[in-house]
């Protein structure tokens, strides 16, 4: 009745799926050409033994990469292991073992997002510290549910930076989706609310939610993301469904730190992670999947709509382990 | 923000107490746990190395007085390092040239560059008292020359209009006429966040910096950046002619290392911190606090700074004189009070300067919460002008009405009544007014902490 059916042949979940060339892409963004973690490992065998001084080598790439001392550890110490029963005789060897290390941390959070179109909507609640990038993803991910048939409502939920609400009506005009705005300074929950109503009276199937930006130490708002929270619910007590954290790629250790507080206070359901076409060479990612055990359900590398898509364990090492061919 | 690494090394000293004596073994074992403390904080990992080797260098050969233990001797020469990497030529902000001055931001996406020029803006409008124009060059994210128009407007500081169909050194230039013909004395010109790597808009920013020629062009970085901060503070200092750095959002719980990478790749100083939300959370860079903190002496040189910046001297002496004239403290004054305190950014941003052990001490619930002050703000304007002044009229019914009025339980009511009685039991006890007598009474709120 209000116009639930879709184009697509799944009526009850729609799994989101890397797009074709989107490897590519993160190849050449991840790397710049090169990997970072691979390039001229060969230099430190001499004579084609795997010893102290190329493992000593992985461990500081890892660590510059971000990946962080505990995890690097891990990756490490089991590799040390193989070495020291002499499972490993050459680079290859070392390197498919390293491959499989990464995988292993990654794969069982490489969990796409289902939009379950049961919901009337499915509502999106996007969060993260200030300068993430929560706006600019909502975009992006408003127009991969457009290019899905899907309609979808926007809630200009950050009013409290100066011209927030504008930057999310500006992208909202020109894809032609509904943005639901107050004035800056009303109170965020009371807008998602509305929104909600909004969403549900056009009989949209998303609704995506914009927060303001807060570092997860302040606690007040911290009790403004839960009262939004709370709100969401009274629509709908099974909403939101999807609670996604923005955390910047560019950002270190403290990336775990923002996960763990705001998983704590709101129940993260999914993280995207943003501004991996950085040199920062997406080390985070790791720590974050053997430290925080959320779905990772999209990546960002860049600003184009192109340069965002779902998270692949696989697809993610090996861009990191191969270089760009020639 | 720092609180981390400080913890980080008060568990290294502590484990070296007791032992006397400092070996080659436990140097070794030391440095190494002083290393990984400082790459989970982000420190980056070149600058690390190097920390680390002139920490060794200070060490080794050195004959230890007996009166101090091993421990303290570490902390004391990683202390002086980080002061002397940190505080490397930190100078007051450059105005010294014939207006208009210009002052150009620039950095990564997100690193909050648009906050930053605001904050900026208010601060030489009120410290400096100069007439500042503030422009934007973002033509590229949605909304973002808007976003500066509001904070421009908000501060009551210039504003140059930008259209973003123009190219941004066009506007720079534009910018500039306009302060000049305009008479301002500081111009800031705020830029779009750009990649390192991206040669494109390096070139553009590097063609803003030389078409309005700035006095100071500041790298603004994100306080939580990671490993990367050290190969994006060596572009920005490549492509620019950077005069100093700004870290913002420092007032989270990261763990602060990028201030180091960025402050040893660029070697330029760190002029000023962000933090906050408001406004006027921006601060003057101070590497001895900065170090001190990281090794858990606290910053309570910052937050006096902050006390007599924000509480207004004009209401401190009313309440001086009022209390001169034998008056009694009252409701009014509290609540003058509590919203001085929730202007200087609530006691979340005051706690943050505390000692590691106050501040922890504080956090399990001896001090009234932000919210709490809140909550106290609202009872206090339920109350009549006349209960506010004579406290002892409230009894039992105006309890009841003054719970509904501002939503809380009566038991609110007679906790702050009661605390607002100890309070009023010490301003008696003060003789003379004075700014240093209301700080005391900042201090008196928290008993059990001071």
């Amino acid at each position: 009745m209000f116009g639930f059916k879709k184009s697509t042949a799944d009526q009850n979940a729609t799994a989101e799926q890397a797009r074709p060339g989107f490897l590519a892409r993160l190849r050449t963004k991840l790397n710049r050409g090169s990997s970072w973690l691979t390039k001229g490992l060969i230099d430190l065998l001499p004579g084609g033994k795997i010893g102290d001084e190329v493992l000593d080598e992985l461990e500081m790439r890892l660590i510059s990469a971000d990946v962080g001392v505990e995890t690097t550890e891990r990756i490490l110490s089991g590799l040390r292991k193989k070495v020291a029963r002499s499972e490993l005789a050459d680079l290859d060897a070392l390197l498919a073992a390293l491959r499989a290390s990464l995988i292993e941390i990654l794969q069982p959070f490489a969990r796409p997002l289902h939009i379950d179109t049961s919901k009337h909507p499915f509502v999106m609640l996007v969060i993260g510290v200030n300068g993430a990038g929560k706006t600019t993803t909502i975009g992006k991910l408003a127009r991969r549910m457009l290019d899905q048939k899907f309609k979808v409502v926007l809630a200009a939920g950050d009013t409290f930076r100066a011209a927030a609400v504008e930057q999310l009506q500006v992208w909202g005009e020109r894809n032609g989706v509904p943005v639901i705005a107050q004035a800056t300074g009303a109170d965020p929950a009371a807008v998602v609310f509305d929104a909600c109503q909004s969403a549900q009276a056009r009989g949209a199937h998303v609704m995506i939610a914009d927060t303001a930006g807060r570092l997860h130490t302040q606690s007040n708002l911290m009790d403004e993301l839960k009262k939004v929270k709370r709100v969401i619910g009274r629509i709908d007590p099974t909403a939101p469904h999807e609670v996604l954290l923005v955390l910047d790629a560019s950002q270190g250790q403290n990336a775990l730190q923002q996960a763990r507080l705001f998983h704590q206070a709101m129940g993260v359901t999914g993280l995207v992670i943003t501004k991996l076409d950085g040199t920062a060479k997406g080390g985070i990612v790791f720590s974050l999947a053997d430290q925080l055990k959320l779905p990772i359900r999209f990546i960002g590398i860049g600003e184009g709509v192109e340069d965002f898509d779902v998270f692949d364990a696989e697809n993610f090492v090996d861009a990191l382990l191969k270089p760009v061919e020639a | 923000m720092f609180d981390k690494l400080t913890e980080r090394l008060q568990g290294v000293v502590d484990g070296l107490r007791g032992k006397g004596r400092l070996t080659d073994d436990n140097i070794a074992d030391t440095l190494r746990q002083v290393r990984m403390a400082l790459l989970e904080a982000d420190v980056a990992l070149p600058v690390v190395k190097s920390l680390i080797e002139s920490i060794k260098a200070s060490l080794v050969g050195t004959e230890f007085d007996k009166a101090f233990t091993p421990g303290q001797i570490l902390v004391r020469s990683i202390h002086q390092e980080l002061v002397r990497v940190l505080g490397e030529g930190v100078r007051p902000i450059n105005l010294r040239a014939q207006p208009p001055v210009v002052i150009l931001l620039a950095g990564l996406q997100g690193a909050g560059k648009t906050t930053t020029a605001g904050k900026l803006a208010k601060y030489l409008k009120e410290k400096e008292k100069k007439r500042v124009l503030l422009a934007s060059t973002d033509v590229y994210r949605p909304a973002a020359i808007l976003q500066l128009e509001r904070l421009a407007a908000q501060l009551e500081v210039g504003f140059k209009s930008s259209d973003p169909k123009q190219s941004p050194v066009r506007l720079a230039q534009e910018a500039l006429a306009e302060a000049r013909s305009a008479l301002y004395d500081v111009l800031i010109i705020d830029t779009a966040g750009r990649l390192h790597i991206d040669d494109e808009m390096m070139k553009e920013v590097q063609l803003i910096a030389s078409t309005v020629s700035p006095l100071e062009t500041l790298f603004v970085v994100d306080s939580m950046a990671g490993q990367d901060a050290v190969n994006a503070a060596k572009a920005f200092g490549e492509a620019l002619e950077l005069t100093g750095v700004i870290l913002t959002k420092a007032d989270g719980d990261a763990r602060g290392g990028a201030a180091l990478s960025v402050r040893q790749v660029t070697g330029k100083p760190i002029l000023f911190i962000g933090v906050g939300e408001k406004t006027e959370a921006l601060e003057v860079f101070h590497p001895e606090r900065i170090a001190s903190r990281i090794l858990g002496m606290g910053d309570v040189l910052s937050l006096v700074e902050d006390v007599s910046r924000q509480v207004d001297i004009r209401q401190a002496e009313k309440l001086a004189a009022k209390l001169k004239q034998g008056k009694e403290f009252d409701f009014n004054d509290l609540h003058e009070q509590l919203q001085q305190l929730e202007k200087m950014g609530g006691l979340s941003a005051m706690m943050d300067k505390l000692p590691a052990k106050l501040a922890s001490k504080a956090a399990q619930g001896q001090m009234p919460n932000d919210r709490e002050i809140t909550r106290q703000i609202a009872i206090i304007r339920s109350m009549t002008s006349r209960e506010r002044r004579f406290p002892k009229l409230l009894d039992a019914s105006r309890k009841r009405r003054i719970a509904a009025g501002s939503g809380v339980p009566v038991s609110e009511i007679n906790k702050l009544l009661k605390s607002f009685m100890e309070m009023q039991k010490m301003m008696k006890l003060m003789s003379n007014g004075g700014m240093g007598k209301l700080m005391r009474t900042f201090a008196g709120r928290m008993p059990k902490l001071f």
